[in-house]
This record gives structure tokens, C-alpha cells and sequence, in this order.
């Protein structure tokens, strides 16, 4: 693990007309660390994720990655995005592709890769999250553990240096989850930078390497999985932890 | 610049003109006033019989409603006008105007009120049939009023088409707005009669255009 | 009863008389033509400029979409004949000659723009968000998102719509015949006014019916084929 972080957020401000919602965060995430960000709904946290890719455009403060300030006007934001992959809560599959042709259509028409090779590279990443046999269906015949996997593949073919994950189970049948939690920690057994928003409490304790509790627009205290769910510092949190079933 | 002015806003012709467009203008209202309710009540009849128990009156209401549609509405006007004569039937020009109205829009009409009436889930009407309401108070107070509300935006763009319908009937020298603009065009060889028209039905129906992309844009996806 | 066969004989004579029907059917059937390539040529024209339009106005730059409102605005109000009235009539005042049928081709083909601009802007507005944000997260620029992403799903949801409009908008043609277009009615009623015989006019009718029907019953399959169904 090396010291200089890839994403390094300063100061982040964000609000929608008076409603504050990020108030001045700071968090900085190293290579091949998972990340996980827990806290109350209406915390902040899924605002925190999209302002890492400038789906949000935050209000004060930066978003530094790999060394570049990606909320400046002047930065390629299309050339970023292709480094950082993103996992949505609802998939967001195309319903007019296929799942090859949901992987592949980035490979081609950012990366310009020829329509052959980009379908290899979207077989690859299909055969990745273990779903080389569903290649050619589309979202609507696939489950919605199958569609995260395949929303995953998509963000993976374009070889970030980062994912960042929104909810990515909470819109699944409890019998799902399984199936995508297992494609995430395959993913950290590689070595993939990722930063999580996410209720899977167990999950976190199991294979996150650091965990960020936010409330109110706040990063209220972070630190390893076993501190802040074991040991918590602050009473916010300890009030939060104690709620969650183990 | 000045030439177009002459040719399309000529201050002179406007005032020459105004009186009679005034005039045509009140007949296009009373046109208007005549024939979209006579359209709906065509048309909500021409639903209900859509959903008959018989199948022969179903089959009739799809042939009625395919076979007005399939007319453009002024072949359906200048057939009536200027053909049923030769049959001995005379008709003076606003009769015919609401006769070939009554055919078009009941099947326009029909159409989106059955949409609505099939967007209406049959547990509704099981439910109130379950109340003890009769099959006419069941279509009157559960079924029609939700089928209206889903199919408002469609309901309100067939009006305005409607609307705009009755400047075919200048076509049957009924002296409505765009007939008169005609004659006063003819009369003074200048395009400013029909500017003043094209005003006039802006000034009307714009209102009714803006009211419809509003709730267009408010269903879509919602459907 | 002799007076009644009198009656259904003076009926036939004058809506069904076969030798009118054979001098004037070369007439239909070149009004017949004329009604096809118009109204094909309008429905290419008009869906081209409003999806062109739409496409223009989905990038929300704020002079460019005022016009388009307006433009869309007016052309949904006027009453297409009081247009082709005013190009066919007013523009030869400012020197600008254009014939019967170049009027109803401009007019019907801008109030098609119009109409489907409406209808595709609506579709794009109805894809989901998350499909935006799904494209632009993988580093598809706007256009390529709109391009890939949004418009063919867009344009899916619009079919029906669009389907019923457009075949409305190319009845329209009949109106040619008032600024003498020789399309179907135009044909038909000259036929009549000739022959003092109403036998052209049904000519023009079945013309009609056989050009339309199966347009609407395409209308018809299209809508139930293309109901909204989301996944």
C-alpha cells in the first residue's frame, strides 16, 4: 500500500439551493485500499461518492485524483471518468444493449478501441464477474444480482484506477447480494482502489480496510472496521453502531 | 425591410380589414363552441360502445372509427358539401361543416377516450360492481373520471386539432376567420388579411398549446 | 315502388355511373401518385428537422431552445391551411415564387418538425437519469451519451406517437388541392365539376381509403406492438 493517496478530497462543500449537505470534507484514499463510508441516510454519503466523479458539481473545496483537481473547469472530465469506474444503486444497464454491448460501448466509442477487440475486452471483464455465458442477453432477461454484475464488468473493462460503489446491493433480493459482495472482494484481492457506500455492515467488518462514518454533511470518525465498530470514540457514532444488528 | 411591411403588416389594410376578420373571428367561436362538444359526446359514445358485451357492435365501432380516420377531414367535408347533393340531400354549409365534424372527431374522440377507459384497471370496476353500483353508475363515477384524468394530455391535443379543423370550412364558403382573411386578400392583393388571421388563432390557441406541452411532458414515462 | 327504383337507378347514376368513372380514373390515379410522394417526402423531412431540433434543444443552450419553443409553439397553433395561405399568397409580394405544391410541402413538413420535436423532446426527458449518469460516469461525452445511450431508447418510447401524428400530418396533403395541387381531392373534385357527376368524388374516396386504411391499421398494431413496457 503506498502512501500518497489516488484520491484525495479537501475541503468538500456541496449544497442544493440552502440545504448544506457536504459541510467542508476531507478524506483521502490510497492505492488498492477499500474504503467503506457508513452513516445515517441523508448523511451526505452518496453526494460525497458524486462529487468523486463530478456527477455533483460540489460547491467549495477539491477533488484531487492520481494529482489532478478534477473539480478545476479546465480538467477533461470524460478522460477522468474513464479511471474512475462507477457502481450504481439501480445498475443503469442499458435496456437496449445486450450485456456485451453495455461493457463494450465505452471501450469504443472513448477509448476507440475497433468493434473486435472491444468486445474481447467486454467478454474478459463479463468472464471477470462470472458471467461469460450471459454475454449476449439483455438486462431484462438477466436477475438484479446479474445486472449489478454486469453494471460492474462495464465500470471494470475500461481498467480504472478506482471504483466507486453507490448502494450496489441495496436494491437487490437478500438472495442476491451474495453474488455481488463476492465479485467486490475477489476485486480487493486484486488490488482494485475502491470506496463504498454501503449498509452491508458485515461485509465492511469483513474486508474493508478503513471505515468512514459520516452525519450531517461530517465525516464524524474514521479509522479499521474493528475500531469503529468495536471500539467507537465518538458518542454520534457509538449511537449509530449500536443500532445496526450484527 | 419597408417592402415587407407593405406586404405583411400594412397598417392601412389592417384597419380596412378588421371589421370583417372581427366578424369571421365570431363565427370561427361559435364554430368552435359547436363542434367540440358535438366531437366528445360523439366520441365518449362511440368509447362506450367500444366496450359492448356484443362483439358485432365492438367490430362496428373499430370499422366506424379506421374508416373516419382513414379520411382526411376535408375530403370527409367537400364529400358531404358538394357530393350529397347529386343524392338530393342539400345541405347549407355550416350543417355540412358540423355533419363531417360529428364523423371525424367522434372517431378521433372515441379513440382516446377508449385508450382511457382500458388504462382503467377491470378491479376498479369490480370493486364498485361489488358496492352494488349499477353498470351505468359504474362507468360514471369510478370508470370515466380516473379514464379522463389518464388520457388528459391526448384529450386536450385532440381539441386543439379540433380547433384548428374549422378553418377547413372555408373551404365551404362558411365565412369564418380564414374565409374573410381570403376574401379581404383578394380584394386588396396583399398577404396582411392573413397575418391578421394567423394572428388571431395564435392569440386563441397559443394558450391551449402551452396548457399541453405542460402536461405532455408531466406523463410521459408516468404511463 | 316504380318511384323507388327510379330513385336507387337516379343514385347509381350519379355516385356509381362507370363510364365517369373510366374517364376519370388515369386522373385519380396520377392524383393518387402525387398524394404518395408528397406525403412521403414530407414525413421524411419532418421527422428529420425534428429530430434535429430535439437534438439541438436537448443541450439546453438558452437562445437556441427559446426559438425552438417558439417555433414548435406556432407552428402547433396555426392552423396549417392558414400557412400554406400565407407562403402561397404572401411571398410572391416580396418577390419569392412559390408554387401550390412547394407551400404545402414547406407548411406540412415544419408542422411535422414541430410536432415531433415535441414528441422526441419528451422521450429524452423521460429516460431515466440514471442513464445519463451510467454513460457519463464511463466517460461518454454529452453528445456520445445522447447519441448511444438516450436517444435509442428515446425514440423507442416515442414510436407510438409519433406513428398516430404522423399519419394525421400526411392527410394533411389533401389541403394542396385549395392552392391547386392535382393530388387526390383535387382530381376528384375537378372530375366532379366536369362531369356535372358525383361518381369522381367517390373515385377520390376510395383512393383515400385504400392509400389510408392500412396506414391506420399499421397506426393501430404499432401502438399495441409498442405499449409501454419498462424493464
Amino acid at each position: 500500500m503506498s502512501d500518497t493517496p489516488i484520491l484525495d478530497v479537501q475541503g468538500l462543500r456541496k449544497s442544493y439551493g440552502k440545504l448544506e449537505v457536504l459541510k467542508g470534507v476531507d478524506l483521502a484514499v490510497r492505492e488498492r485500499e477499500l474504503v467503506f463510508i457508513i452513516g445515517p441516510s441523508g448523511s451526505g454519503k452518496s453526494t460525497l461518492l458524486r462529487c468523486c466523479n463530478r456527477l455533483e458539481e460540489s460547491n467549495g473545496g477539491a477533488v484531487i485524483f492520481d494529482g489532478t483537481d478534477i473539480t478545476a473547469k479546465s480538467t477533461n472530465i470524460n478522460a477522468v471518468r474513464q479511471k474512475i469506474g462507477m457502481v450504481f444503486q439501480s445498475f443503469n444497464l442499458y435496456p437496449h444493449m445486450s450485456a456485451e454491448g453495455n461493457v463494450a460501448l465505452a471501450l469504443r466509442k472513448v477509448l476507440k478501441r475497433p468493434k473486435a477487440e472491444a468486445l474481447e475486452r467486454a467478454r474478459a471483464a463479463l468472464d471477470r464477474v462470472g458471467l461469460s455465458d450471459k454475454a449476449e442477453n439483455y438486462p431484462n432477461q438477466l436477475s438484479g444480482g446479474q445486472q449489478q454484475r454486469v453494471a460492474i464488468a462495464r465500470a471494470l473493462a475500461l481498467e480504472p484506477k478506482m471504483v466507486l460503489f453507490d448502494e450496489p446491493t441495496s436494491a437487490l433480493d437478500p438472495e442476491l447480494v451474495g453474488s455481488v459482495l463476492e465479485v467486490m472482494r475477489d476485486l480487493r484481492t486484486a488490488g482494485m482502489t475502491m470506496l463504498v457506500v454501503s449498509h452491508e455492515m458485515r461485509f465492511a467488518r469483513e474486508a474493508a480496510d478503513r471505515v468512514v462514518f459520516m452525519d450531517e454533511g461530517h465525516i464524524v470518525e474514521e479509522g479499521p472496521p474493528e475500531q469503529v465498530f468495536g471500539d467507537p470514540q465518538m458518542p454520534r457514532t457509538r449511537d449509530f453502531v449500536s443500532r445496526i444488528d450484527h | 425591410m419597408e417592402f415587407i411591411l407593405q406586404n405583411f403588416f400594412n397598417w392601412d389594410i389592417v384597419t380596412q380589414a378588421w371589421p370583417l376578420l372581427l366578424r369571421g373571428f365570431g363565427m370561427t367561436l361559435i364554430l368552435m363552441a359547436a363542434v367540440i362538444p358535438v366531437g366528445c359526446i360523439g366520441g365518449l359514445t362511440v368509447a362506450l360502445l367500444g366496450q359492448s358485451r356484443f362483439r358485432a357492435v365492438r367490430w362496428l365501432t373499430i370499422i366506424y372509427v379506421d374508416f373516419f380516420r382513414a379520411f382526411p377531414p376535408l375530403v370527409l367535408l367537400i364529400f358531404i358539401y358538394a357530393g350529397l347533393p347529386f343524392a338530393g340531400i342539400d345541405l347549407p354549409a355550416i350543417v355540412s361543416v358540423c355533419l363531417a365534424f360529428l364523423l371525424n372527431s367522434s372517431a378521433y374522440y372515441g379513440e382516446v377516450f377508449r385508450a382511457g377507459i382500458e388504462s382503467v384497471g377491470t378491479g376498479q370496476a369490480e370493486a364498485a360492481r361489488s358496492t352494488g353500483l349499477s353498470g351505468f353508475q359504474t362507468t360514471t363515477y369510478v370508470v370515466l373520471p380516473q379514464a379522463i384524468r389518464n388520457v388528459l394530455p391526448d384529450l386536450v391535443s385532440n381539441t386543439l386539432e379540433v380547433a384548428k379543423l374549422t378553418s377547413l370550412a372555408s373551404v365551404v364558403a362558411l365565412p369564418e376567420l380564414l374565409y374573410s382573411a381570403d376574401m379581404a386578400r383578394s380584394v386588396t392583393f396583399n398577404a396582411t388579411p392573413i397575418v391578421m388571421a394567423a394572428v388571431l388563432y395564435l392569440v386563441l390557441l397559443w394558450p391551449l398549446v402551452r396548457l399541453l406541452s405542460r402536461i405532455e411532458h408531466r406523463s410521459m414515462g408516468s404511463r | 315502388m316504380n318511384a323507388d327504383i327510379t330513385q336507387w337507378d337516379r343514385f347509381l347514376a350519379s355516385f356509381f355511373d362507370l363510364a365517369v368513372m373510366q374517364k376519370y380514373l388515369p386522373d385519380i390515379v396520377d392524383g393518387f401518385l402525387l398524394t404518395c410522394h408528397l406525403a412521403i417526402l414530407i414525413v421524411i423531412s419532418g421527422l428529420v428537422l425534428g429530430l434535429i431540433l430535439a437534438v439541438i434543444r436537448a443541450y439546453e443552450f438558452w437562445l437556441t431552445s427559446w426559438l425552438i419553443v417558439v417555433f414548435a409553439d406556432v407552428m402547433r397553433a396555426l392552423p396549417p391551411l392558414v400557412f400554406i395561405l400565407l407562403l402561397y399568397f404572401g411571398l410572391p409580394g416580396v418577390g419569392l415564387n412559390l408554387s401550390g405544391y412547394a407551400a404545402t410541402y414547406v407548411t406540412l413538413t415544419l408542422v411535422l418538425a414541430a410536432f415531433s420535436e415535441e414528441i422526441f423532446r419528451a422521450g429524452i426527458l423521460a429516460t431515466p437519469k440514471g442513464q445519463w449518469e451510467a454513460a457519463r460516469s464511463t466517460g461518454l461525452g454529452f453528445g456520445q451519451s445522447l447519441a448511444y445511450v438516450i436517444m435509442p431508447q428515446a425514440i423507442r418510447m416515442t414510436v407510438p406517437p409519433l406513428t398516430n401524428r404522423t399519419i394525421a400530418i400526411a392527410k394533411n396533403t389533401a389541403l394542396g388541392t385549395v392552392v391547386g395541387v392535382g393530388e387526390i381531392l383535387n382530381q376528384a373534385t375537378t372530375g366532379q365539376s366536369f362531369s356535372g357527376n358525383a361518381s369522381p368524388l367517390v373515385l377520390g374516396a376510395l383512393a383515400y381509403l385504400i392509400l389510408f386504411i392500412p396506414v391506420v391499421v399499421f397506426g393501430r398494431w404499432v401502438e399495441t406492438r409498442f405499449a409501454w413496457r419498462r424493464t
